[in-house]
């Protein structure tokens, strides 16, 4: 099955799946209101998301000589840059410095683009133990699945759900109270930082002019990885450079706040390179993979370059009503929600262009986004492009040059509600329902008696 | 709409050589029909010294989509107006002296609340209305689930939408949910019928052409 029947059957099925629905909407609307209150925080809000989208245009319209100058910093603290034009030169870069330096067990903070490149599996089938140090990541590797949203990875779970799932996976757990599910994790994630020889984070923000890394995680889990294991991998994607240090005075509230509601995320860490002599923590080895996978051909298209500017706050996520009846999992992509059915065409191809029509265009991603991308224009940009690269179904060419028949003549145009009616006609008469798609939603439409057009020619109206 | 336009004294015209503002096409990508037939609108209604639509939907395309669709080349979209902001805005009218005596919930359409701006006046029509009682329903921005031919290409998840909006509107008690989208309220109808809801869908503009029956 083709990537758009498999989305069709998938969200059909979850639309349909009430509970599904209950526990996103719970979840959703407990991030409305904390998020709606991180806003009131801002003096002006709005003037805040075009600090942000400035910083991160001028970024993306320098994208070559700042990440140029991040390389040049970080190299000249010892660390190692590795530019990787796709995921097999990524996931095999890390693959060979694990086997090289005999990495047995990897802790990882969260990351989105690790998703992207399928690193896990990759290091899974070396032989490494892999562990997911993010407690919603933690939770949806245990139950080996995808994380269903870029930002609350396991947002699809009731507590109930993930206390049945550590009664079975750990040990010690009798109940399924927070304190003791976080205990739980918390045991088990100790432990394997402490045993880890290699970390791997993403990265939320690459400062140019300081040549650092900025990581923002709420559980801590992300020092933890970066500094204790030997070895510390950044995987990233090359749009998440920035300019300057200074910039993060907007960025890193700006990010909370759009991403859960919180003033600032509670951990926010710098990193510039290795351990330095007279340093009492850090890794030895520090290495980051600045992946492309696609993003170059993507700056390239001037119309749709400023998705680039994605900061990956989830706030489009969370704000769509596609989104919250069919959830993360059915887009079976990295990024769900509006940013992915945006992005994905263009990191994946033409075979993703059905996610572009899986949307009612009603703007709220838009309108939440703290960057300002335009994000439902570019739905509609990707819709173009598939049916210039010729990806539609005939039928559906068909029927648009029929429709333009049709618009383009006002005599044929009045007719059409009789042609519609005739057509139901003889549908019922031979058994077939031309309307279907429709009808099995909707009763059928009532049409008036006679049309406007019709009261009017006859002074009724 | 012609009823209450006339109401407040506009001469009213209606170019029966009209079609469709090209918006379907254009939604789906197919952006050379829809420039064809953009084209032809705008000839239709080129005399025209202001031009009214009882849709923010279409009224969007022509305003905001036209001048992409058209790479820069600016003909008058601003003499294009939406019903209700035509009232509230241009002919500067609240009161059009309708009578209606239910309970009445809006639902923003998202053309018209995000690519127009249009939320207050709609309210403001509404209560100036006689015996109208005016309730608002959780999420009332949150989109009906319509998105044109999306409703019949993703059936499921648009009815699902509109099944979370009617959910909404219920908790509200009204008999009436309207809008200024007429797209949004067959829609909505569709679901509310085929879900056997007592709840009804009315376009304003039909609420503001009612008078009190004596």
């Amino acid at each position: 099955m083709n990537a758009a029947a498999e989305f069709l059957r998938r969200s059909a099925e979850k639309a349909a799946d009430l509970t599904h629905r209950q526990i996103i909407r719970r979840n959703m609307e407990t991030y409305d209101v904390a998020a709606a209150r991180g806003r009131t925080r801002f003096a002006d809000w709005d003037a805040a998301r075009e600090r942000c989208a400035a910083i991160k245009h001028e970024a993306i319209e320098n994208l070559d000589a700042l990440l140029i100058q991040f390389e040049e910093k970080v190299l000249s603290r010892g660390g190692h840059v590795f530019w990787a034009e796709n995921s097999a030169e990524a996931r095999e870069y890390i693959a060979k410095l694990a086997g090289d330096r005999g990495v047995k067990r990897v802790v990882k903070s969260k990351s989105m683009v690790t998703e992207e490149i399928h690193l896990t599996p990759a290091l899974e089938a070396l032989g490494c133990e892999v562990v997911e140090t993010d407690l919603g990541e933690y939770i949806v590797q245990l139950r080996n699945e995808p994380p269903y949203h870029i930002v609350t990875p396991a947002m699809h779970l009731s507590r109930v759900q993930i206390g049945e799932l550590f009664r079975e996976k750990l040990e010690g757990v009798t109940s399924d109270e927070p304190a003791e599910l976080v205990a739980a994790a918390r045991r088990k994630l100790r432990a394997a930082f402490f045993s880890a020889e290699m970390g791997i984070s993403g990265a939320n923000f690459l400062v140019a002019d300081a040549g650092m890394v900025a990581i923002s995680t709420n559980e801590g889990n992300g020092r933890l990885c970066t500094t204790l294991p030997r070895i510390h991998v950044v995987v990233t994607g090359i749009e998440k450079v920035i300019p300057r240090l200074r910039d993060l005075a907007y960025l890193w509230p700006v990010l909370a706040t759009a991403g859960t509601g919180q003033p600032i995320t509670t951990y926010s860490t710098l990193i510039g390179g290795p351990r330095t002599a007279g340093e009492i923590d850090g890794p030895e080895e520090f290495h980051v993979v600045l992946v492309d996978n696609g993003r170059s051909e993507l700056l390239a298209d001037v119309e749709q370059r400023e998705v680039l500017r994605c900061i990956r706050c989830g706030a489009c996520l969370n704000a769509c009503p596609v989104y919250k009846q069919v959830g993360g999992h059915t887009y079976a992509t990295t990024y769900q929600g509006p940013i992915g059915s945006v992005l994905t065409p263009h990191l994946r191809g033409h075979d993703f262009d059905h996610l572009s029509y899986a949307s009612s265009l009603c703007g709220n991603c838009t309108s939440v986004c703290p960057v300002k991308i335009d994000l439902h224009h570019h739905l509609l940009h990707n819709r173009r492009n598939s049916v210039q690269a010729d990806q539609r179904p005939p039928s559906e060419r068909l029927g648009f040059r029929m429709w333009r028949w049709m618009m383009m003549s006002g005599s044929r145009f009045s007719q059409l509600a009789k042609l519609g009616k005739f057509g139901a006609r003889v549908g019922k008469a031979i058994g077939i329902d031309p309307l279907k798609p429709w009808t099995s939603y909707h009763a059928a439409p009532e049409l008036p008696r006679r049309s406007f057009r019709d009261l009017w020619k006859d002074g009724h109206v | 709409m012609a009823r209450v336009l006339r109401r407040i004294g506009c001469e009213l015209s209606f170019p029966e050589d009209q079609t469709c503002c090209g918006q379907p096409a254009f939604n789906s990508g197919y952006w050379d029909d829809a420039r064809a037939v953009a084209q032809r609108f705008l000839r239709v209604f080129e005399k025209a010294e202001c031009v009214v639509g009882p849709s923010g939907s279409c009224i969007t395309m022509v305003r905001k989509f036209y001048p992409g669709l058209f790479c820069g080349v600016l003909p008058t979209y601003s003499k294009f107006y939406e019903f209700s902001e035509f009232l509230t805005s241009v002919a500067k009218v609240e009161d059009l002296g309708a009578s209606f005596p239910h309970k009445v919930t809006v639902h923003d359409s998202c053309h018209a609340l995000r690519e127009l701006g249009i939320k207050e006046g709609p309210r403001k029509l509404l209560r100036n209305v006689k015996g109208l009682e005016l309730l608002e329903m959780p999420h009332a921005e949150e989109c009906c689930g319509f998105g044109g031919t999306f409703a019949v290409k993703f059936g499921m998840i648009s009815s699902a939408m509109a099944d979370t909006k009617l959910q909404n509107a219920v908790t509200t008690s009204a008999e009436f949910v309207t809008s200024i989208d007429p797209s949004c309220l067959m829609h909505l109808d569709g679901v509310f019928r085929k879900k056997q809801s007592p709840l009804k869908t009315i376009h304003l503009a039909s609420i503001l052409a009612s008078e009190a029956t004596q």
